[in-house]
C-alpha cells in the first residue's frame, strides 16, 4: 500500500509546516507591514507543528519507502526543535523592534529552517538526510548574514556559507562511498547489509564513507576539529540569529549524528567510536581553554557550546540506550539555559550605545539589574555543571553510561574540562558581582522576554526536585530505547 | 513516611527564610533591618528545630536514625536521609554556629545586607545537607552547592585581594570534587546504587579501592585542607568577611574529615589501611610546617588560618589511626577546633571591626583599654593551645592516644606541633594584647559591647563543657564509632584472609 501512496500522517508535522512557510511568505509578499502578523503567526504554525508532532504514534512508523521515520526518539528531538524555533522568533521579534530592520523574511526563513531540522531528525536515507541539511542550511545561511549593510554580520553568512558548501560536499562524497561499497542509501539496508557480513569487516571504502559522513555532520554540530566557523558567525550574526544557532540546529544535527551512529552503523561502533571520542575530548578541550581569553560574550558563548557538544557526544561514545538518553536529556538541559542566556544577552543595551557585547560591560550588575545579574548566574553556574543546577545534572546522565562503559580515562578528561572551562563562567559571575558598576543598561520592558528568562531560569533551579515525574527524564528515557536495539 | 522528617524540615527551613527575605520590599534600611531579622530568626528556628536531634537521638545504637526515604532520580538514586553517632554532632555544630555567624555581621556589613543574608542562609541548608545525606549523589550535590554561596561571599564582602581568593577556593575545590565525582560513577556503576549504607558493606575490589580512595582523597584532602593543598585557606580566609571566616573554620573544614570518615574508611578499608603511611606523613608536615609559618605570620587571621591546617592535621592522624580513640578524638577535635577557631575569627572581627586592620603590629596593649576583650581572647588562646579543662585537650589527648598504638612516629611529630602550636598563639597574644598601649588609635577602642558578649558567651560555656564534661558528647558519638571501627577490623581480617589463602594456594 505503501508504495501506491505514502503514509502522510506521520509526517503531518513537517508537511504542515512547509506550506505554513508558502502562506507566510505570500502574506508578507502581498500585505504591507504585516511583519507583526507574520512573526506570530509564524509562532503560532510551529506550535501547531508542536501540537502535530506531540500527537502523532509514539510506535516506530516509516514511509516514502522508508526514507522517512517517524518514532519517539523523532518525536523528543523534534520537539526541543520546535521549543528553541518558537522561543527565536518570538526573541527576534523583541530585538527587531527595538534594532530596525524589521523584515517579514526573517521569520518564513527561521520556519523553512526549522522544516529541514525536522526532516534532518526523521531522515532514515541519506538521500533525506541530505535533503534536510541542505534546506536547514540554505536558510541559516541567509539568516546569518541577514544584516545586510553589517561587514560582520556579511562575513559571517560568507564564512558559513564557504565552510558548510565545503562540509556537504565532504558529507555527500562520504554518502557516495558509502552508497558503492554496500549498495543501498536506506539506513534500515545498510544495518541489515553490515549485519549480514558476520565476522568479516566492513569494505574499507564504506569506513571511509562513514568518517567523511561523520566529518559533514561534526560540521554541523561544531565539533573539534571542524568548528573553527563557529565564534566567527556566533559573534557576526544578530544575536537572535546566534540565539536560533547555538540550539535549534545543533539539536537536530545531533539527532541525525545519533540515528547514523546507532542505525545503519551500529555495527561498525568499533570504527566509529575512536573517532567519536576524539572529538569528544578535542571539543571539551577546546572549548574550555579557548574560552578563557575571549571578551566578547557571543563568542564565548560560541567556545562554551563547542565545549558543550563534545560532553554530548560522550553519550554516544558509550553506544547504548543510557547514553542516548543522556545526550537527549543533555540537549534539553543546554536548550534551556541556552535560551535563557540568549535573553539576557539581548538585554544588553544601553540607550545611546545600543547592544554591547562585551563582558565588561556586565560590571556590576548586580547592583543596576540584580534580577537579571542573578538569572545570569544561575545560567552560568548551569553551564559549568555546578550542582544543584540543572546542568549538573545533564553531565551527570552522559558520564554515569561511559564510567558504566569503562571509560575511565575519558570520564576523567571530562570532568577536569569542565573545571576549566568552570573559570571563565564565574569569571562573569566575578564581573556581575564583585566589580565597580558601569552604566546601567536600558531596563528590559518586553514581557515575553521576561517570562523566558525567568521561566528558564526557575527550570534551571528546579530541576533538582524529585524527578521520577520529570518529563524530560521520561520521555528520553522511552526515546533512547526506540532508536537503541539493547 | 511514620515520622515527621525532622532532618528535611532542618536542612531545608533556611531556604524558606530566603524566600521570606527574597519578598521584602521597600526602603534600604527597613530592607535591611528586616532581612537581617528574618535569617536571625531563621537560623535560630533551624537551631531550635535541630534540638529535636539531641534530645530524641538514640545514643545506644549504631544505625541510622530519623532516616527518610523518597524517590529521586530513579535508579537506585534516592533521596534518602539519616544521621547516626558521627554526623548528628556536625548538625548540630552547624546550626549551632550559625546564628552567630549573622550576629557577627549585623553592624559590621552595610553593603548589599539582602544578598548577604541569603548567601548565608542558603550555604547553611547546604553544609546541613551535607551532613545528612545517604545518598552519593545527593551527598555530592550538597557538597558541591555550598561553594556558590562561598564563592559570592568572598568575592563580595571580602578584603582587598577577594577575587583572588574567590577564585581559588572555588577551582581548587571544585578540581578536588570532580575527581571524586568520577570515582562516585565507579561506584554506583559497580554496586548499582548510591545509596550510601549499602556501599559501607559493599566491599570493593582491594585494587579498585587504591583508586576510589586517591580520587575521594583528593577531595577531602583539599576541603580538610591537608598539606601540600592547603594553600587557598590562609587566602579564603584573610579575604573572607568575619563571619565567612568563621563558617570556613567552623563547618567548611569538617566536611573533610567528615567525609574521611564517612566514606574513606568504611567503604575502602584495605586502601585506608594501605595508604595510611601517606596520611601520617602529610599530615606530620603540616603539622610541624604551618605551625612554624604560623609563628612567622603578621596577619592575625592568617595565623589562625596556618592554625587550621595545623589542626586538621591531628584530625586525620585520628582518623587513620582505626582505633576508637583516635576516631573518637580527631570527632573531638573537630568539634573544638569549631568553637576555638570559630571563637578566635570573632575575636580578630572584633578589633578588626574597631580598627580596620589585621595587622598584628597594629595593636598591642589592649589589655589596659578592652580587660574583657582580653579575657575572652585568653581563653581561647588557651583552648587553642589545648589547656586541660578545655575541648582541644580532650581532642588532643585521646588523637595521641590512639596514634601512640600504631606509630610512635607520628606521635612524636604530632607532639611537636603541640609545643610549637602553644609558640605561636602565646607569641600572637603577647603582641596583640601585652605591652605598652602607645598607639592613640589603639587607645580609642571602646571594649566589647553586649552584642559581641552575647556571641562568645555560648563558644566559651560549650568549649568548658567539653573540656570538664566530655562524656556528653562522646556518649553520642561513641557506638557509632566502636562499630566503624569494628567493622574495619573485620574487613581487613578478611582481607587478610584472601591474602594469605592466595599466598598459600601460590606455595602449593
Amino acid at each position: 500500500m505503501n508504495d501506491i501512496f505514502p503514509n502522510l500522517a506521520i509526517a503531518y508535522g513537517e508537511i504542515f509546516l512547509a506550506v505554513g512557510a508558502m502562506v507566510l511568505l505570500m502574506i508578507g509578499v502581498f500585505k504591507k507591514n504585516s511583519i507583526n502578523l507574520v512573526s506570530w503567526l509564524s509562532v503560532a504554525f510551529i506550535a501547531v507543528a508542536l501540537f502535530l508532532t506531540v500527537v502523532s504514534a509514539s510506535g516506530a512508523a516509516y514511509t516514502f519507502n522508508d526514507m522517512f521515520v517517524a518514532d519517539s526518539f523523532t518525536n523528543f528531538m523534534k520537539i526541543l526543535v520546535l521549543i528553541a524555533a518558537a522561543l527565536a522568533v518570538i526573541m527576534s521579534r523583541e530585538f527587531f523592534k527595538l534594532e530596525g530592520e524589521d523584515r517579514f523574511e526573517f521569520p518564513v526563513l527561521m520556519v523553512l529552517a526549522t522544516v529541514g531540522m525536522m526532516v534532518m531528525v526523521s531522515a532514515n536515507d541519506l538521500m533525506t538526510l541530505y535533503m534536510g541539511i541542505e534546506l536547514q542550511s540554505l536558510a541559516l545561511y541567509v539568516l546569518a548574514a541577514f544584516k545586510r549593510d553589517s561587514e560582520k554580520s556579511t562575513e559571517a553568512g560568507l564564512k558559513y556559507f564557504v565552510l558548510g558548501a565545503l562540509s556537504s560536499g565532504i558529507l555527500l562524497y562520504g554518502c557516495s562511498l558509502v552508497y558503492g561499497f554496500i549498495g543501498t542509501t536506506n539506513f534500515n539496508s545498510i544495518a541489515m547489509a553490515i549485519g549480514n557480513l558476520g565476522d568479516s569487516s566492513a569494505p574499507i571504502g564504506a569506513i571511509i564513507g562513514l568518517v567523511f559522513v561523520l566529518a559533514g555532520l561534526a560540521f554541523k554540530v561544531s565539533a573539534v576539529p571542524f568548528h573553527m566557523w563557529t565564534p566567527d558567525v556566533y559573534e557576526g550574526s544578530q544575536t537572535p540569529v546566534t540565539a536560533f544557532f547555538s540550539v535549534a540546529p545543533k539539536v537536530a544535527a545531533l539527532a541525525l549524528l545519533s540515528r547514523t551512529l546507532y542505525v545503519p552503523f551500529g555495527e561498525m561502533s568499533a570504527s566509529w567510536g575512536q573517532v567519536v571520542i576524539f572529538m569528544a575530548i578535542a571539543s571539551m578541550v577546546l572549548g574550555s581553554f579557548a574560552a578563557i581569553m575571549q571578551t566578547n560574550i557571543k563568542r564565548l558563548m560560541a567556545y562554551s557550546s563547542i565545549g558543550h557538544v563534545g560532553f554530548a557526544l560522550l553519550g554516544l561514545v558509550a553506544g547504548n540506550a543510557v547514553g542516548l538518553r543522556g545526550v537527549m536529556i543533555y540537549m534539553a538541559i543546554y536548550l534551556l539555559t541556552n535560551v535563557g542566556m540568549f535573553v539576557c544577552i539581548m538585554s544588553m543595551r544601553r540607550k545611546e550605545e545600543g547592544m554591547v557585547e562585551d563582558i565588561n560591560e556586565l560590571s556590576g550588575l548586580a547592583q543596576n539589574h540584580p534580577a537579571m545579574a542573578l538569572a545570569i548566574s544561575i545560567f552560568m553556574f548551569s553551564l559549568a555543571g555546578v550542582p544543584p543546577l540543572a546542568g549538573f545534572f545533564a553531565k551527570w546522565y552522559v558520564i554515569v553510561p561511559i564510567v558504566t562503559e569503562g571509560y575511565y580515562t575519558l570520564a576523567t578528561i571530562a570532568v577536569l574540562s569542565s573545571v576549566v572551562g568552570a573559570y571563565y563562567y564565574i569569571r562573569i559571575v566575578k564581573i556581575m558581582y564583585f566589580d565597580a558598576p558601569a552604566e546601567e543598561f536600558v531596563a528590559q520592558k518586553s514581557f515575553p522576554m521576561k517570562l523566558i528568562a525567568i521561566a528558564a531560569a526557575f527550570l534551571v533551579v528546579v530541576f533538582v526536585v524529585p524527578q521520577v515525574s520529570n518529563p524530560v527524564l521520561n520521555g528520553a528515557e522511552s526515546a533512547a530505547h526506540s532508536l537503541s536495539q539493547d | 513516611m511514620e515520622h515527621f522528617p525532622i532532618l528535611s524540615a532542618i536542612t531545608f527551613l533556611p531556604l524558606l527564610g530566603v524566600l521570606i527575605i527574597l519578598s521584602i520590599k521597600g526602603e534600604k534600611e527597613i530592607v535591611d533591618r528586616n532581612a537581617k531579622n528574618a535569617a536571625l530568626l531563621t537560623t535560630v528556628a533551624t537551631f531550635l528545630f535541630s534540638m529535636v536531634l539531641w534530645f530524641s537521638f538514640d545514643q545506644t545504637t549504631a544505625d541510622f536514625q530519623f532516616e527518610e526515604n523518597a524517590q529521586w532520580l530513579g535508579g537506585g538514586i534516592n533521596y534518602k536521609m539519616g544521621v547516626d553517632g558521627i554526623s548528628v554532632l556536625f548538625v548540630l555544630l552547624t546550626t549551632f554556629i550559625m546564628p552567630l555567624c549573622i550576629l557577627c555581621g549585623w553592624d559590621t556589613i552595610k553593603m548589599r545586607v539582602k544578598e548577604y543574608m541569603i548567601a548565608f542562609l542558603l550555604l547553611e541548608t547546604f553544609m546541613i545537607g551535607v551532613f545528612c545525606s545517604l545518598d552519593l549523589v545527593m551527598f555530592y550535590v550538597f557538597f558541591e552547592a555550598g561553594l556558590i554561596p562561598m564563592f559570592l561571599i568572598i568575592g563580595v564582602w571580602g578584603g582587598a585581594n577577594r577575587v583572588y581568593a574567590a577564585y581559588k577556593l572555588f577551582l581548587y575545590t571544585l578540581l578536588g570534587s570532580v575527581l571524586m565525582l568520577v570515582a562516585m560513577l565507579y561506584m554506583y556503576g559497580e554496586a548499582g546504587t548510591t545509596d550510601i549504607p549499602t556501599l559501607m558493606v559493599y566491599g570493593f575490589d582491594p585494587k579498585a579501592q587504591i583508586w576510589l580512595f586517591l580520587a575521594f582523597f583528593a577531595s577531602f584532602a583539599v576541603k580538610m585542607p591537608m598539606w601540600p593543598v592547603h594553600t587557598w585557606l590562609p587566602d579564603a580566609h584573610v579575604q573572607a568577611p568575619t563571619a565567612g571566616s568563621v563558617i570556613l573554620a567552623g563547618i567548611l573544614l569538617k566536611m573533610g574529615g567528615y567525609g574521611f570518615l564517612r566514606f574513606s574508611l568504611p567503604m575502602f578499608p584495605v586502601a585506608s589501611e594501605q595508604l595510611a603511611w601517606l596520611i601520617y606523613l602529610l599530615s606530620c608536615i603540616a603539622i610541624v610546617y604551618t605551625s612554624l609559618v604560623a609563628l612567622r605570620q603578621t596577619d592575625m587571621k592568617k595565623l589562625i588560618a596556618y592554625s587550621s591546617v595545623a589542626h586538621m592535621g591531628f584530625v586525620t592522624i585520628g582518623i587513620f589511626a582505626f582505633n576508637v580513640q583516635g576516631i573518637e578524638g580527631s570527632i573531638i577535635v573537630m568539634l573544638a577546633h569549631g568553637f576555638v577557631a570559630s571563637a578566635l575569627f570573632l575575636c580578630v572581627g572584633v578589633v578588626y571591626d574597631r580598627l580596620h586592620t589585621r595587622d598584628i603590629d597594629r595593636y598591642g596593649g589592649l589589655v589596659h583599654n578592652m580587660p574583657k576583650y582580653a579575657l575572652v581572647f585568653m581563653f581561647f588562646t588557651m583552648a587553642s593551645v589545648g589547656l586541660p579543662g578545655t575541648a582541644n585537650f580532650v581532642g588532643e589527648v585521646l588523637v595521641l592516644v590512639g596514634i601512640f598504638k600504631v606509630s610512635t612516629w607520628t606521635t612524636f611529630f604530632a607532639l611537636t606541633g603541640v609545643i610549637l602550636g602553644a609558640a605561636y598563639m602565646l607569641y600572637l597574644y603577647r603582641r596583640v594584647v601585652f605591652g605598652e598601649l602607645t598607639k592613640d588609635d589603639v587607645k580609642a577602642m571602646l571594649d566589647m559591647d553586649k552584642r559581641e558578649m552575647l556571641i562568645f558567651a555560648p563558644l566559651v560555656i560549650l568549649t568548658l563543657w567539653m573540656g570538664v564534661y566530655p562524656s556528653t558528647f562522646m556518649d553520642f558519638i561513641h557506638v557509632s564509632v566502636d562499630n566503624l571501627v569494628t567493622h574495619h577490623d573485620a574487613a581487613m581480617a578478611t582481607y587478610h584472609a584472601a591474602a594469605e589463602t592466595l599466598t598459600n594456594a601460590a606455595g602449593h
